[in-house]
């Protein structure tokens, strides 16, 4: 593994401002052994949008997300998540800044020796201790919210694999955190329960306001998402005249070879001259 | 199968004591750290505790009678079968108590952590737990600890008693002993030292089988191989311990409490 060398402007970027930003990546690089998976990787989340990433199977989005939440640490480079530098903390004190994230695993991860309820309500009964009526009403909310309420007392193995997603889903927003990061929530789903969930992600954007990493296989879905916008009204998705895209607070990021080759919004996508990204887009 | 340097291999073994080492101070170090467990711990006694006791009953009964038959015979060649209770109390509160409970409860429980955590582990359901803002450690790890140091200090003087009263039931059907002789007998040889001796095992037994069944859990890698693999380590692993410490404790308390 060679060692990287740290670009000549980093003490520049690291004394930037990150107020203002979800996620600032600045040079990361890892390596599984022999395998270079990041290999300088910078990028900004502002707060409040939801950037979507891209890159062929194996290409480190999952990595991306992990390190995120500082369940893997770089090799070399900066990231600050929320104001904090990740990469830096112990994992004793990296507890509560996860504490205002919330995670949707590409396998879904519920605990599988706990029910439904229990799943979702994990959080809730780390913080308070005790399941309180409080808890089973903003449980059942959150379960609703996925359209899930009645499997509460149900096994994970119980449900099939779009609902265990659905479930994931639940579990990470009962608690409205600051930064959701979804990995590949629409990932092998049904034409319908995918547009429930890309329903439910833009919901979380527009209404609260959170800020988001998605990865995705299925670039239609974040299509969608960058065209429409969520309307309290009716609770439905409204697609928006073209003019308008650019207010919506959605941006792409597309990885390869370790590297960014694109993050830009989707006006920028539409117009790359980039033969890679082209294909991946057509 | 890769070939690994003999360099390698040494380094990994030392990284793995390291490891170890670290997730059994954590473990302890948990105890005065907020959020304590109490429900889990609980859980994790009642599985361990009430799980193991007719194992442990059947175990403890059978090893003071074998004990009482076998010695019955030396004994009676010089004479002194009276002394029979006392020869199967020492062995058994000092001895086999311990160590036989020990193996037990490693055999059962440490091969169920070792599954379990690392179940959780090739699942992501440990990283999801983390990612929950939830420490692990704290959560699975040290409530499987405390519980089972317990519960094993508890189990043990149950097989002492049951122990003592395989004995008599040799004593008083096969050799026709008069039970209140053997009882007293039985009773008035142990001392502290030996029943001292005799608890502190337990503790550091306990301690061995659930640090090592979540270490290996919680290194498990590869898949659903990699936690049978685990598995089968942790039980070896710990019932070697077992053995092994429990000579350097007996020759280190028989030192300090200068045994006669
Ligand atoms: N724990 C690990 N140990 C070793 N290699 C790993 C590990 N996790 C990921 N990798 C490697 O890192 C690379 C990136 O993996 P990652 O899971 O981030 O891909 P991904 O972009 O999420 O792919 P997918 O679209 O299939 O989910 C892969 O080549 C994988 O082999
Ligand atoms: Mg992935």
């Amino acid at each position: 593994m060679s060692a990287p060398t740290l670009p000549l402007d980093s003490a520049v970027i690291a004394t930037q401002d990150h107020s203002g930003f979800a996620v600032v990546f600045e040079d990361v690089w890892l390596a599984f052994e022999e395998n270079e998976v990041l290999r300088g990787v910078s990028f900004r989340l502002p707060l409040g949008e939801t950037k979507a990433l891209f890159g062929v199977a194996g290409a480190g989005k999952s990595t991306i997300l992990k390190l995120v939440l500082g369940l893997l640490k770089p090799d070399a480079g900066r990231i600050t998540v929320l104001g904090a530098g990740v990469a830096e903390m112990r994992e004793q004190d990296l507890f509560a800044l996860r504490g205002k994230i919330g995670m949707v695993f590409q396998e879904s991860a519920l605990f599988d020796s706990l029910t439904v309820r229990e799943n979702v309500a994990f959080r809730l009964m780390e913080e308070h201790g005790i399941y309180s009526e409080d808890i089973d009403r903003r449980v059942r909310e959150a379960l609703s919210f996925v359209e899930l309420e009645h499997t509460v007392d149900m096994l994970p193995s119980e449900l099939s694999g779009g609902m265990r997603r659905r479930v994931a889903i639940a579990r990470a927003i009962i608690t409205q955190p600051e930064l959701l990061l979804y990995d590949s929530p629409t990932g092998g789903l049904d034409p319908v329960t995918s547009n429930t969930i890309v329903e439910l992600i833009v919901k979380q954007r527009d209404v609260y306001k959170t800020s988001s990493l998605l990865v995705s296989h299925r670039l239609q879905d974040a299509f969608t998402m960058a065209t429409h916008e969520f309307d309290r009204q009716s609770s439905q998705l409204r697609a928006l005249p073209r003019g308008q895209y650019c207010n919506v607070p959605m941006s792409f990021l597309v990885l390869r070879d370790g590297k960014v080759i694109f993050d830009g919004d989707i006006h920028e996508l539409a117009q790359t001259k980039d033969d890679y990204i082209r294909e991946y887009i057509s | 199968m890769e070939l690994i340097s003999p360099t390698e291999l040494a380094k990994q073994k030392v990284q793995a004591v390291q490891d170890y080492t670290l997730l059994a101070i954590r473990s302890i170090g948990n105890i005065f750290r907020k959020p304590l467990y109490l429900a889990d711990m609980l859980q994790q006694a009642d599985l361990i505790g009430v799980g193991s006791l007719p194992i442990v009953v059947l175990i403890g009964f059978f090893t003071g009678a074998v004990l009482a038959v076998q010695t019955a015979n030396t004994l009676q060649r010089f004479g002194s079968i009276t002394l029979i209770g006392q020869l199967v109390s020492l062995s058994m509160v000092r001895e086999l108590g311990p160590v036989l409970t020990g193996i037990l409860v490693a055999g059962r429980n440490a091969s169920g952590m070792a599954s379990e955590l690392g179940s959780m582990i090739v699942t992501e359901q440990i990283d999801a737990m983390r990612a929950l803002g939830t420490d692990p450690m704290k959560k699975l790890v040290t409530p499987r600890v405390t519980a089972t140091v317990f519960m094993l200090f508890f189990l043990t003087i149950i097989s002492d008693f049951v122990g003592l009263a395989g004995g008599l039931m040799v004593a008083k059907l096969l050799l026709n002993l008069d039970a209140r002789q053997y009882w007293s007998n039985a009773w008035q040889s142990l001392v502290f030292e030996d029943v001292f001796m005799g608890l502190v095992k337990p503790v550091l037994f306990g301690f061995i089988i659930s640090t090592v069944g979540c270490f290996y859990g919680m290194t498990a890698r590869g898949g659903t191989q990699g936690v049978g693999r685990a598995t089968t380590q942790a039980v070896v692993t710990a019932s070697v311990l077992i053995i092994v410490t429990n000579f350097f404790v007996t020759q280190f308390l028989m030192n300090v409490l200068s045994y006669k």
